[in-house]
């Protein structure tokens, strides 16, 4: 199993820079920093660009070093000690599955089971055709809707062996696939009758009430003083 | 006694009303907020304090002694709020929800929290897996700016106050407040020492406190119930609600805010359906994320989920991520798997920690298969006192005190395990022999 995109010729080395869009969204994200700590947005400019390019190049490095204005080797030691950098082109989609303690113990190896069954690759490889880079990622806190996998943007959730083998066939056909619980919850509520939040929320049972002596009160004086 | 709606801090925590402000504000989040703003910093600082609001992002420190470090002039150093959501203990998935579904609550929260510390801007440390919540937030700021609730004159109080969301990249120790702020700052997440703490110098060497997003969030809840409210749920020094996370072997894990203090035992049924097989085929739970001590059974039966009880036990009430483990799990694969984690996310600064918890790890997945001698489970064990208290920060201790806890409960099934492998290879009457 090769990583296929990697043998495009001259990948490596391909210029880069910021489309017109991403280059107006690059200077947003620049905007959220003080005057003169144009460096706190090295690691937003190079989620930006690998947006754009896949992953992350050495022109990728060097035209973000030159945007935040610090040296090159500052920008790849912060490219080098993230996991969400790809350091390497990878497939299309990015399946990424939770294997660490909550995950594994309701069946995490059945997720990466699925993947290998679907795509024939194993942690770590993309497939022949460059659909997909099949990981194993370190808790992405979504642990009562265990197991689950993020891909790309998006969390699939309360994943089961069967569930996960339709999910990706889906991606693998091209169809259109649905984030959150694959299990039909809402969000993390625990499956079937609700035990808390019965109430409604807008009503003083359901939570809405001001203590009389808060100074939020209705006809509170606001300033004592 | 368990908690009513009523007393209920994240009334949309299943996302199941309208999260935007319209829902929010219908909710009650925004009521009066000028009004306690006008009280002063000193009066909010007093409150939380009264409130009993320990830290809940897991070390549980005194909320309102932590803002009460921070300078009450300013200087030409302006002042910063920073909240911690780089959510990523193992097990603990409540930030997220508090984020995506309700997350006016912490806008107003880091409003007030902000101008109680003197400061004008807020940060919002997400971690850069949680996309979908980064946009939500984003997209809160923004109904908050256009009614005039937060910018140049927040909520009408002549207080300017922004919030921007900075998202991370994937690395679990910028949950560590100093590398968070490292990480904030555009660089390599690697803790920072203290002294200075952040309250001195902090993000660009200002003024600046790091609080967890249900910290912030509750706060603008207990400012209208009053800090008494607050303070009359759950045990003394463990006072308020929490939101617990329970995962693993249950029939239902679901996330759930509760009374603190409530017995781990009517958490798990009353919530999450009670283990999977019943209550005596628990094996054993981790009650506050990956970094704290697991509890076999027996201490299960009666612990109660708050901060002095679960270090009464010798484990720790942590983020309150419950990981229930039924007696199907491989236990000491478990721990295995945080040594790995461990492993995985240790910065590297601190050599008793690099080098530690590769070692550790490798040791453990030997004891899985019972591939060690019964003498290296207390080297291992030594090993662990080598590492934690030795670094930089608690990653070091985080990934040692699951290990301690394994030995401390499990320390016959470890000898079991290495018993068996050497009797199938004959090994065992050697040994025998030794003796």
């Amino acid at each position: 199993m090769s990583a296929a995109p990697k043998t495009i010729p001259g990948a490596a080395d391909r210029p880069f820079a910021f489309t017109a869009e991403n280059q107006a969204e690059a200077e947003r994200l620049i905007a959220k920093y003080p005057e003169g700590r144009t460096r706190s947005a090295v690691l937003p400019l190079l989620d930006l660009a690998q947006r754009q390019e896949g992953w992350v190049s050495r022109a990728v490095v060097e035209a973000v070093a030159k945007m935040a204005g610090v040296a090159p080797i500052m920008v790849w030691e912060v490219a080098t000690f993230y996991t969400m950098y790809n350091l390497e082109p990878i497939g299309r989609f990015h399946i990424e599955v939770c294997t660490n303690l909550p995950c594994w113990l309701r069946g995490s190896e059945d997720v990466v089971r699925a993947a290998r069954d679907v795509f024939g690759v194993d942690i770590g490889q993309t497939s022949a055709d460059g659909l997909v880079t099949l990981s194993q990622a370190e808790c992405l806190g979504a642990c009562v809707n265990a197991p689950m996998a993020q891909i790309g943007d998006d969390y699939y959730e309360d994943l089961t062996y069967d569930r996960a083998k339709a999910l990706f066939t889906a991606m693998k056909q091209g169809r259109t696939m649905h984030g959150g619980s694959q299990a039909g919850r809402r969000c993390s509520a625990p499956e079937g009758t609700l035990t808390t939040l019965t109430t409604d929320p807008t009503t003083p049972e359901g939570g809405r009430w001001i203590a009389d002596s808060s100074p939020a009160a209705p006809g509170a004086t606001a300033d004592p003083r | 006694m368990l908690l009513s709606d009523k007393d209920r801090i994240f009334t949309n925590l299943y996302g199941i009303h309208d999260w935007t402000l319209a829902g929010a504000r219908a909710r009650g989040d925004w009521d009066g907020t000028k009004a306690l703003l006008a009280m002063g910093q000193d009066w909010i600082v007093d409150q939380v304090k009264a409130s009993g609001l320990r830290g809940r992002g897991g070390a549980g420190f005194p909320t309102g002694l932590k803002w009460s470090f921070m300078p009450k002039t300013v200087s030409d150093r302006p002042h910063y709020l920073v909240v911690n959501a780089d959510e990523g203990e193992p097990g603990t998935c409540k930030d997220r929800d508090m984020m995506r579904n309700d997350p006016h609550k912490l806008l107003e929260g880091c409003l007030i929290a902000g101008f109680a510390m003197r400061a004008h801007a807020a940060y919002i440390y997400i971690r850069g897996e949680f996309y979908r919540e980064a946009e939500r937030l984003e997209a809160a700021i923004a109904q908050a700016e256009d009614a005039g609730l937060l910018g140049d004159d927040a909520c009408g109080s002549g207080w300017p106050f922004r919030i921007y969301v900075h998202r991370g990249a994937g690395a679990y120790i910028c949950g560590e407040e100093t590398a968070l702020i490292q990480s904030l700052e555009g660089k390599k997440g690697q803790p920072r020492l203290k002294p200075p703490f952040p309250a001195g110098v902090g993000l660009y060497g200002c003024p600046t406190t790091v609080n967890n997003v249900e910290s912030i969030a509750v706060v603008p809840t207990i400012l209208r119930r009053g800090a008494d409210w607050f303070a009359g749920i759950g045990r003394d020094k463990n006072s308020g609600t929490k939101v617990f996370c329970i995962s693993g072997h249950v029939n239902t894990p679901c996330n759930v805010e509760e009374a603190m203090s409530i017995p781990l035992r009517t958490l798990i049924e009353t919530h999450a359906g009670g283990v999977r097989g019943g209550w005596d085929n628990l094996l054993a739970v981790i009650p506050g994320g990956a970094s704290v001590p697991l509890l076999p059974k027996d201490i299960c039966d009666t612990v109660l989920m708050d901060f002095d009880s679960l270090r009464d036990v010798q484990s720790g009430l942590g983020t309150a991520a419950v990981m229930v483990m039924d007696k199907s799990t491989d236990v000491v694969a478990a721990i295995a798997r945080l040594s790995d984690f461990y492993q995985h996310e240790s910065c590297g600064q601190c050599t008793p920690c690099r080098e530690g918890c590769g070692w550790m790890a490798r040791v453990m997945h030997r004891l899985v298969t019972g591939d060690a001698d019964i003498e290296e489970i207390d080297i291992l064990e030594e090993v662990t006192r080598q590492v934690e208290g030795h670094t930089i920060c608690a990653l070091g201790d985080a990934a040692a005190w699951p290990i301690q806890g394994l030995i401390r409960h499990f320390r016959p099934e470890l000898e079991r395990r290495i018993r068996a492998r050497k009797g199938s290879s004959g090994m065992v009457q050697v040994q025998t022999a030794a003796e």
